[in-house]
């Protein structure tokens, strides 16, 4: 007999409708990218969140600013001119160093090294997901921002733009489990690929060989190949290195420079190659064949 | 009686809100790993209390709603809460007569549901999780769930919705 009251489709075939739509956004947003455009569009909802997530942080923050001593003030005031004046003392060498640095690449027939523009950014929010390394900063298509932008904090490079949205954009750290840039030794120019492991503590170096120099406390920087990220910025510092004869490669683990958990105040890289910025690659191109 | 239909849709729309609120709010340490899922708590309870009103294309929707929020793969949550949802749907009379403690076992075998979903799908992009550490939260809501029930029938108790 047919029921009376019903109204609409059945239970179950509501169900088995809304979890085939759901499956198909799924593997539509696994294997495709045609949803990255709706997903920066509908990112802007999920701003009002970590806005109001961030909030006790934030008064915490103002009232460690609004309720501090004199002296306390007087004596950060102190501590900082110190250390402008210490960095100014740095960057009145650099100048030279700097024009030094042009002429010798001119001699070399070398690409110029450009200055990079910065912009300021700060972190609103974390993931909730424990297995991703991703953060929120709240910069977004407004002020520019275009995936794949380098982030920096004060003490090296911590991640990329992944998403977008209209006021904030998600940035993934390179300790993500599936991220992976290139570095070189600072010492001597060695290149490997430095990969996530999903601690903030630790970077793995892939398929080193045991014949390479590399040691424990070498700097690694950003070596720009891979266009992603730009040349020189310190990424890691190595901590161990492990020749086990059972193994084809060296085990070379690292520590991030970077303040993974810690940074609020970050930067945001606005390098040669990106969007906004687009480089004419016949001027600035590639040293001449000889 | 109207109003009391229009109460309980805003108190529905304040309770899931704040669940969003929470499911985003920075917990330091290991405490994501042990996050109580308080979306799928609240849907297990509307759909309780409230079977006709919280049908699957509304949950369906808070769940994608929730995949916006936290940046996750459109349709994770969505797809996990509709399993949820059709499931409470099936047993909201036995649910109601259970005890909390009953009711706090059944949560937890939904919320590891859920749970697996969303390793699922993790999987799916290449990644494994190496333990079952991200069944912790099924835990935690479970033990939430006594306090939830207790809080949520108060409040609607005192705006006379229950």
């Amino acid at each position: 007999m047919k029921p009376l009251f019903t109204k609409g489709p059945s239970m179950a075939s509501r169900v088995v409708g809304l979890g085939f739509v759901a499956l198909l956004l799924i593997l539509l947003n696994t294997y495709t990218d045609y949803l990255t455009p709706l997903r920066s569009k509908l990112g802007v909802v999920a701003t009002p969140f970590y806005w109001l997530a961030d909030l006790p942080n934030r008064v915490v923050l103002w009232s460690q600013d609004a309720f501090v001593s004199r002296n306390d003030l007087q004596a950060e005031n102190a501590a900082l001119k110190e250390e402008l004046l210490i960095h100014k003392r740095k960057l009145q060498t650099m100048a030279a160093l700097a024009a030094e640095n042009v002429r010798l690449r001119q001699l070399l027939n070398s690409a110029e090294m450009i200055q990079d523009r910065v912009l300021v950014a700060e972190l609103i929010g974390v993931s909730p997901d424990p297995l991703s390394h991703i953060v929120i900063v709240n910069r977004g298509r407004e002020d520019g921002v275009y995936v794949g932008q380098p982030l920096l904090d004060a003490s090296g490079l911590m991640g990329q733009v992944v998403e977008v949205s209209a006021y904030t954009s998600r940035v993934m750290l390179i300790t993500d489990a599936s991220h992976a840039l290139p570095v070189q030794v600072n010492r001597n120019g060695v290149r490997a690929v430095a990969e996530g492991t999903g601690d903030l503590y630790s970077l793995n170096l892939r398929h080193v060989s045991a014949t390479v120099d590399i040691r424990q406390g070498d700097l690694l920087v950003s070596s720009g190949l891979g266009q992603r990220f730009p040349v020189g910025y310190p990424v890691a510092e190595v901590v161990s290195v492990i020749h086990d004869p059972g193994k084809p490669f060296v085990t070379v683990v690292a520590r991030p420079r970077a303040h993974m958990n810690r940074s609020r105040h970050v930067l945001l890289v606005f390098s040669e190659s990106g969007p906004l910025a687009p480089a004419a690659p016949a001027e600035t191109g590639v040293a001449k064949q000889p | 009686m109207i109003e009391a239909v229009w109460g309980n849709r805003w108190m529905m729309l304040a309770s899931v809100l704040l669940a969003l609120l929470l499911a985003v709010y920075p917990l330091p340490g290991v405490g994501p790993w042990m996050r109580p899922e308080f979306v799928v708590l609240l849907a297990i309870y509307w759909v309780m209390v409230l079977p006709q009103a919280a049908g699957p294309g509304l949950i369906w929707l808070v769940g994608l709603f929730q995949d916006v929020v936290e940046g996750a793969v459109l349709g994770q949550h969505a797809f996990a809460l509709v399993v949820i949802a059709y499931i409470c749907q099936l047993s909201y009379q036995r649910l109601r007569n259970y005890a909390l403690w009953q009711q706090a076992g059944l949560v937890f075998v939904l919320v590891g549901i859920h749970q697996l979903l969303g390793n699922w799908v993790y999987s799916l992009s290449g990644g494994t999780s190496k333990s079952l550490l991200f069944l912790l939260p099924a835990f935690t809501s479970a033990l939430c769930w006594p306090l939830l029930v207790v809080g949520m029938n108060r409040l609607r108790f005192h705006y006379r919705l229950l």
